[in-house]
């Protein structure tokens, strides 16, 4: 097996990888640290999707000249040009994941003071509190 | 015997229930009246003093001992479950084909018709532009909206509290419900400090502002001949952007790049994809001769309409990132 795993390396990197981010996305109770750990789990994809991609030997899918104003179109030339589109898809739906998530932590910040999952969700919790404290005090005046 | 039972029991039985050892022919006084409301019972009915319920100990252990057993039983089952999800894929991994190997699944039929068709099809010179932009294009109009979308998010949470600040009065949405879930809050103070007098960042800028500018347009231009596009161009005219705002200071950026300029590049750059290739996409489904020329492979004017869209891409790719940096940092665009 660790053979297997030794000729596939960059695949088994890409799984640690993705488990390291889990792991901080599991783990941390920053928000900013769990975003990160979200990065780090598509990172662990784009590259395990470019070494599907690669071909031992050939060149990027780019056509390349014959010397003849032709263009080599053989097919065992060129690496997989599927999987660097996909990574593209990839790349623009992180940062835009990215960026979201890190807005709605600063306005989460602006709210409660904190970064700390736990803190913010005590304080929400305790608002709630407080809340339903005064719908029962405005219905026991409207009653009385 | 049976009395004996009776009697561990209704010694176990008092111990749950927080009463202590019980005497010997001890009188046991009436139930309360039932019409009292629970609040008022006497606490201890049996007069003696009050031990603390099981229920209560349980409570009282979990109050002091429950956050630190919740932490660890968490961390401990997280660690556990990603060490059990990485050794799967790590089994699975190690079945895979090997790698780079060219008789691999993923290298079949349909990269061989990409390779050896695509050119002529597309008039691309570069492979993946002519995969993404053309046989692929409606993918890649979904990203660009995507990204759009995010833009127009990020603008509507962070744009609002800096708004709302100066014209609460006169906003159209200052009573309105629904939008005041953004107001919560003071809003953070995020000003940059700039400095006027930064000469050095500006003689920097002065020189590297005009070869990013280049270098960018380039990259969008050349998409379909090299490595590069839309995206990839995008983001670099995006660095030449970030650099004047910080150079020269955001106001200098809004002469001639705000919110507006933004919103309408980018709906108009998606506009115009979604047009053309909604054209081209139709003529070719339906066997109808396209006015689009494909022109020679490795010109620049080749490709079809690849060019056009490398930047719309490149556009709305450029204005979304200095718009999340703008925001990011200045609270407006």
């Amino acid at each position: 097996m660790l053979e297997k795993l030794l000729l596939n390396h960059y695949e088994a990197a890409a799984v640690i990888l993705s488990g390291i981010g889990l792991t901080n996305l599991l783990l941390q109770r920053n928000l900013i640290k769990k975003i990160i750990g979200l990065n780090i789990m598509d990172t662990a994809v784009y590259l395990f999707l470019a070494a599907k991609g690669y071909v031992e030997g050939r060149a990027a899918p780019i056509l390349i000249s014959d010397g003849a104003g032709g263009w080599l179109r053989s097919s065992e030339l060129y690496v997989n040009p599927v999987p660097a589109g996909l990574v593209l898809t990839g790349i623009v739906v992180s940062v835009s994941v990215t960026a979201f998530a890190l807005a709605l932590t600063l306005k989460l910040y602006e709210s409660y003071g904190t970064l700390n999952i736990d803190e913010a969700l005590m304080k929400m919790t305790e608002e709630q509190h407080q809340l339903e404290a005064r719908i029962d005090e405005a219905e026991e005046e409207v009653l009385s | 015997m049976n009395e004996e039972l009776r009697k561990i029991w209704q010694s176990f039985f008092d111990w749950v229930m927080g009463n202590g050892p019980r005497p010997e022919n001890e009188v046991i006084p009436p139930e309360p009246p039932p019409d009292l409301p629970f609040t008022q019972k006497p606490k201890d009915k049996y007069s003696r003093f009050h031990e603390a319920t099981l229920k209560e100990r349980y409570d009282q252990w979990l109050e002091i001992h429950g956050l630190h057993l919740f932490s660890v039983l968490y961390g401990s089952l997280s660690v556990l479950t990603c060490i059990v999800i990485v050794s799967l894929l790590l089994a699975t991994v190690a079945e895979l084909p090997p790698f780079g190997h060219e008789r691999n699944p993923a290298n079949n039929e349909v990269i061989r018709r990409y390779v050896e068709h695509g050119g002529h099809e597309t008039g691309a010179q570069n492979i993946v532009a002519g995969l993404i932009l053309d046989y692929r294009a409606f993918d890649t109009f979904g990203e660009s909206a995507v990204l759009f979308t995010a833009a127009v998010s990020v603008l509507m949470l962070l744009g609002a509290s800096r708004r709302n600040k100066f014209d609460d009065s006169k906003s159209p949405h200052a009573d309105g419900a629904g939008m005041d879930f953004l107001q919560r809050g003071p809003p953070a103070l995020r000003h940059h400090v700039f400095r006027n007098e930064d000469t050095i960042l500006r003689g920097v800028a002065n020189l590297s502002i005009p070869i990013i500018l280049m270098m960018g347009c380039v990259v969008v231009i050349n998409g379909h001949l090299s490595p590069g596009g839309g995206f990839s161009g995008g983001a670099i005219l995006s660095t030449a952007l970030i650099l004047a705002a910080n150079a020269y200071g955001f106001d200098k950026v809004h002469w001639f790049f705000n919110e507006r300029t933004f919103i309408v590049s980018s709906s108009t750059a998606l506009m115009i994809y979604a047009l053309s290739k909604g054209y081209s996409f139709f003529t070719g489904a339906n066997h109808i001769h396209s006015i689009i020329p494909k022109g020679t492979i490795g010109n620049i004017l080749s490709g079809g309409l690849i060019l056009p869209l490398n930047i719309c891409v490149g556009l709305i790719v450029a204005g979304t990132l200095y718009g999340f940096y703008a925001l990011f940092s200045e609270g407006d665009m």
